[in-house]
C-alpha cells in the first residue's frame, strides 16, 4: 500500500507527495501529458525531439543539468506515445535545486538556436543506432503502419522517418512549449525523505507563479474496427526469418484490459509459458518467441513474435503459434494457471515498488489515468479475473480479422 | 519580493555527507557456507545469491562453464525442466542464472512470504541437475542462432575484439565463443564441470531483503547440507598476451550508418592506489552525462547519441575503455576529439568549479546506489569477492573528497595517452 496526499495548486497543477523516512533520497517527477499521439502526422517524432530540448537551457538557466549535479542528482526522461516524463534523484536536503530546476523549465525554455541544431543530429544518430542500425530495427515501423489506419499509434515515438526530425523549426518547438508544457497539462510527484508541508511550500514557490495555459482538449482520431486479416511481407539482410502478429486489444480502461495482461503471462511470460514450452521446447520451431502488449492508454496491440529455427518454414511456425492460440480460445484454463500468473503479477508489483523513484512514476501515471490511487487497487482487479474472463477476452481479441502479421524474411 | 530565479537555492555539498555503508550480518552453514545477510527495506520481498568458484577462468573448453550455469536449471533427476521453473513461477518467484569470469551465481527472487516453498527447489537444482541430452541439443541450436544474429551488431563485434586485443584469446578476459565451440560441447563436458564446481563445489551466499523468521533454519535445511566447500578450488592463473597492432577498422556490414568505436588501454584493478582518484579523473573525462566527451561530442557537436568512458574493472586485471556508436561519416572526428580531451587532461589542471561538481556528483550517485537492501548486499558482494573490505569504501570516499587538479593532471599523464590505447572501429 503506498500512501500519498495530493493537492492542487491555483494553476491547475497536480501535487502529489509519497514520504518515506528510511531513504536520505528524494524523487522530484514531473509527468507532462503529451506523447507522441499528441503530433500532427506530419511532424512525427516531435515529443521526443522536445524532451532533448528540455535539456538545453531555460529562461533562467542556462544548462540545467550542472546545477543539478553540483547539488548531488541525477535525471532522465522519456517520451512514449502517451505521456513524456522527467525525473531527477537527488539527496532530500537540496530538494529545492529540483524544484528551482523544474519550475524553469516549466515556464520558459531558453529556445537556443545551437540546442535545437544539436540535438536534431543527436535523435537522428539515436534513429540511426536503434532502428537503421540494427537487424529487424524497422519491423515496429512496419507494423504500426500495418495495424493502424487511423489511430496516432501508426507512428513510433522516434518518428515515421529522419526527415520529420530534420525539418523540426524553432517555431514548432516554441508552439508545442505552450500548447503541452504547461502547469494544468502536469502532474508533479516527490517521493522520499519529504514532509507534505514543505513540499506544498516549495511547489507554491516555484511552481505556484507560473500561468496556467489553455487547457489542452484530447482529440485524436479513433481506430476503426478492423475487418480483415492484414498482412506484410519484408526481405532484408537479417540472419533469420522472423515471425511477428498482432491483435487489436482494449485501451487501458477496457474491462477486459487485466484479463488480457494476464493472457500475455499465460502465453509469453517466462519460460514456464505456453508459447515458449511448446513452440521452442517441445517441438522446436522458434528459437526465441515473445508475446506481449505495451499497456497504452488509447486501444493498443497484442503481440506475439519470435524468431523461427532454420530450415522451419514460415507457414508451420504461423500454423504453430496459431495452434496455441486456439487452445486459449477453446479450452477454459485451469484454476492453478490462472493462480500462477496473478501470483507472479503480485510479485512483479512489490518488486516494483521497492524504490522511490519508481513510486514516483507509479504514482505519476496512474494520476493521469485519472486517480492515483489505482495503483493501489491494481492487484485486486488482477485477483478478480476468472478462467472464464480470460476464455471470453481471448475469443473476442483472437479473431482473424483482427490479426496483423509480418513476414521477416532472411535474404540469405 | 519577486522570486530569484537566477540565483540557484543553497545547496548542502554532498562532499559533506556522511556516508555510510550499512554493515552486514553473516552466519555459517552447517557445511561451512558463509552467508552474508543484509535485513531491510519496504517491501516483502528478498533476494538469494549462491554465488559459486564456477567462472569461465576455471573451464577447459570455451562455453563449458555459461552452458553448465545456464542449464542448472532444465532438470533434476526427478523434475523435468518445465516443472522446475513452473514452481518457481507459480510462486511469482524468478529464478536468474549469470556467468561471469571468476563466479557463477545463481539468483532468487521471491516473496518473502513463499520463500519456504522455493528455496527446497533451489536446493535441488544445486544438487541433482541432471542436463538432459535434449535440453542440451535446444540449448545449442538457439545459441547458434543467437550468434548468428549478434554478428550482424557492430557493437558486439566490437565488444569482443577489443577485450581480445587488450587480454588475448587465451585469456578468460579477451575469449569469446565461436559456432564450433557451441556444436563441441557434449553432456560430458557439462556434468564432469557441474559435479567439479556446483555439486562439490565452493559457495558463498548473499541474502537480502525481508526474512522469514525461518530463514537461517531453511537455508540450512536446504542448502547446508550439500556437500559444499569441502575441497579448495583454486584459481588458475592466465597469462596475458595483447595484440602487438594498435589500430583496427573493420567492415562487418557495408551497408552500416554507424561505427562502434572503442578505445581501450590496460588499467590496474581495484586494488592499485591511484584507482579511486582515477574514479574521478575518468567522471571528467566521460564518465557521466555532464563530462568532458558527452558534452563536446554529443551536446555540442551531436556526433553520437551517447558517449562513455569507464574503468573495466575486471578481478585481476583492468580496462580503460571509451565506448560509442557515431555516424559513418564522423568516426574519424569522434576519435580525434577523444584524444584532444585527452590531451587538455594532460595539459590543463582541472578547474575547481568543475572538479567540485563532478565530486558532489559522485558522492551524491554513491549516496543513491546505496538506498535499499539490494543495493547495500550488492555492494558488499562486490568487495567481497574482490577481496575488498569497507576501507577500500571509506578510502574512496576520502580521495573523492580530497583529491585535486595536480594529482589528476599527473595521473592523465600516466594514463590518457593516445598512443596507449588500442583503437577500434567496427563499422
Amino acid at each position: 500500500m503506498i500512501q500519498f496526499e495530493k493537492f492542487e495548486l491555483d494553476n491547475g497543477l497536480k501535487v502529489l507527495v509519497h514520504q518515506d523516512t528510511s531513504t536520505p533520497m528524494a524523487v522530484v517527477n514531473v509527468l507532462y501529458n503529451v506523447g507522441a499521439k499528441d503530433e500532427d502526422p506530419a511532424k512525427t517524432g516531435f515529443a521526443h525531439l522536445f524532451e532533448h530540448l528540455m535539456f538545453g537551457g531555460s529562461v533562467n538557466i542556462p544548462v540545467y543539468d550542472e546545477p543539478l549535479q553540483r547539488a548531488g542528482g541525477e535525471n532522465n526522461a522519456y517520451t512514449t506515445n502517451d505521456l513524456t516524463n522527467y525525473y531527477c534523484q537527488i539527496p532530500a536536503e537540496n530538494i529545492e535545486t529540483a524544484f528551482w530546476l523544474e519550475s524553469d523549465r516549466m515556464l520558459s525554455l531558453a529556445f537556443s538556436k545551437k540546442s535545437l541544431e544539436v540535438q536534431r543530429k543527436v535523435v537522428c544518430e539515436e534513429f540511426k543506432e536503434h532502428y537503421i542500425n540494427k537487424p529487424y530495427g524497422d519491423a515496429w515501423h512496419k507494423m504500426r503502419s500495418l495495424a493502424y489506419t487511423q489511430h496516432p499509434y501508426r507512428w513510433m515515438t522516434i518518428g515515421a522517418s529522419l526527415q520529420h526530425v530534420e525539418d523540426a523549426t524553432m517555431e514548432d518547438v516554441k508552439d508545442f512549449f505552450f500548447q503541452f508544457y504547461r502547469p494544468n497539462n502536469a502532474i508533479l510527484v516527490v517521493t522520499g525523505n519529504v514532509q507534505t508541508e514543505q513540499v506544498k511550500q516549495l511547489a507554491q514557490k516555484w511552481f505556484g507563479p507560473i500561468e496556467a495555459g489553455k487547457p489542452y482538449v484530447r482529440n485524436l482520431p479513433k481506430e476503426p474496427v478492423q475487418e480483415k486479416s492484414r498482412t506484410m511481407d519484408v526481405r532484408a539482410d537479417v540472419p533469420l526469418d522472423m515471425l511477428m502478429m498482432t491483435w487489436h486489444m482494449g485501451g487501458r480502461f477496457d474491462e477486459g484490459y487485466h484479463a488480457t495482461d494476464l493472457i500475455t503471462e499465460v502465453l509469453g511470460g517466462g519460460t514456464s509459458a505456453r508459447l515458449y514450452e511448446q513452440l521452442i521446447k517441445v517441438k522446436q520451431i522458434f528459437s526465441s518467441i515473445d508475446c506481449y502488449h505495451f499497456g497504452t492508454v488509447d486501444p493498443g496491440l497484442l503481440v506475439i513474435e519470435g524468431k523461427l529455427v532454420k530450415g522451419i518454414s514460415m507457414a508451420v511456425a504461423e500454423k504453430a503459434v496459431l495452434e496455441e492460440i486456439e487452445k486459449i480460445k477453446n479450452e477454459i484454463l485451469d484454476a492453478k494457471e490462472v493462480q500462477k500468473v496473478i501470483n507472479k503479477t503480485e510479485s512483479v508489483i512489490c518488486f516494483e515498488d521497492m524504490s522511490i523513484m519508481n513510486r514516483a512514476h507509479s504514482l505519476a501515471y496512474y494520476e493521469l489515468l485519472g486517480d492515483a490511487d489505482l495503483m493501489n487497487k491494481e492487484l485486486s482487479m488482477y485477483q478478480k479475473v476468472t478462467p472464464s474472463m480470460i476464455q471470453h477476452t481471448a475469443q473476442e481479441i483472437f479473431q482473424d480479422s483482427n490479426r496483423n502479421t509480418l513476414y521477416y524474411y532472411s535474404k540469405s | 519580493m519577486a522570486l530569484d530565479r537566477i540565483v540557484a537555492p543553497v545547496i548542502k555539498d554532498a562532499i559533506d555527507f556522511n556516508i555510510q555503508l550499512k554493515p552486514y550480518q553473516k552466519f555459517s552453514l552447517d557445511n561451512g557456507v558463509e552467508v552474508y545477510a543484509y535485513e531491510g527495506g519496504s517491501q516483502e520481498v528478498l533476494l538469494v545469491d549462491m554465488v559459486f568458484y564456477a567462472g569461465n577462468s576455471f573451464e577447459q573448453k570455451n562455453w563449458v562453464a555459461a552452458a553448465t550455469n545456464f542449464l542448472l536449471k532444465n532438470g533434476t533427476s526427478s523434475k523435468t525442466s518445465f516443472e522446475i521453473t513452473d514452481a518457481f513461477e507459480f510462486y511469482g518467484a524468478h529464478l536468474n542464472r549469470t556467468c561471469t569470469n571468476e563466479t557463477a551465481t545463481v539468483t532468487l527472487h521471491s516473496l518473502s512470504k513463499h520463500f519456504q516453498e522455493v528455496i527446497p527447489i533451489m536446493g535441488e537444482i544445486i544438487s541433482e541437475a541432471s542436463f538432459p541430452e535434449k535440453e542440451i541439443a535446444i540449448l545449442k541450436q538457439n545459441q547458434i542462432q543467437r550468434l548468428l544474429l549478434n554478428l550482424k551488431k557492430g557493437d558486439f563485434i566490437a565488444n569482443r575484439l577489443i577485450d581480445e586485443y587488450l587480454f588475448g584469446f587465451e585469456h578468460p578476459y579477451g575469449k569469446y565463443s565461436v559456432e564450433k565451440d557451441y556444436k563441441d560441447i557434449n553432456r560430458e563436458d557439462l556434468v564432469s564441470f557441474y559435479d567439479k564446481y556446483y555439486l562439490n563445489g565452493k559457495c558463498v551466499i548473499f541474502i537480502a531483503g525481508k526474512f522469514p523468521s525461518t530463514m537461517e533454519a531453511l537455508l540450512n535445511k536446504h542448502i547446508g547440507q550439500l556437500p559444499l566447500n569441502k575441497k579448495d578450488i583454486k584459481e588458475q592463473a592466465h597469462p596475458i598476451i595483447s595484440a602487438t597492432e594498435k589500430k583496427y577498422s573493420i567492415v562487418n556490414d557495408a551497408a552500416s550508418v554507424q561505427g562502434s568505436i572503442r578505445l581501450a588501454r590496460h588499467f590496474p584493478n581495484r586494488h592499485h592506489p591511484d584507482f579511486p582518484a582515477a574514479q574521478v579523473l575518468n567522471n571528467i573525462f566521460g564518465g557521466f552525462f555532464g563530462s568532458r566527451l558527452m558534452s563536446n561530442i554529443r551536446e555540442d557537436k551531436g556526433y553520437t547519441y551517447g558517449i562513455h568512458s569507464y574503468l573495466q574493472n575486471y578481478k585481476h586485471a583492468g580496462a580503460w575503455m571509451v565506448s560509442t556508436d557515431a555516424g559513418k561519416d564522423v568516426c574519424k572526428a569522434t576519435m580525434e576529439e577523444v584524444y584532444k580531451e585527452m590531451k587538455k587532461l594532460r595539459e590543463e589542471p582541472v578547474g575547481e568549479e568543475e572538479l567540485k561538481l563532478v565530486k558532489n556528483y559522485m558522492l551524491g550517485a554513491l549516496l543513491g546506489d546505496l538506498d535499499g537492501p539490494f543495493q547495500i548486499i550488492s555492494r558488499w558482494k562486490t568487495y567481497l569477492l574482490n577481496d575488498l573490505t569497507e576501507d577500500y569504501f571509506y578510502n574512496t570516499i576520502k580521495v573523492v573528497r580530497s583529491v585535486g587538479p595536480e594529482e589528476l593532471q599527473a595521473l592523465a599523464q600516466t594514463y590518457l595517452k593516445e598512443e596507449d590505447f588500442y583503437e577500434l572501429v567496427v563499422y
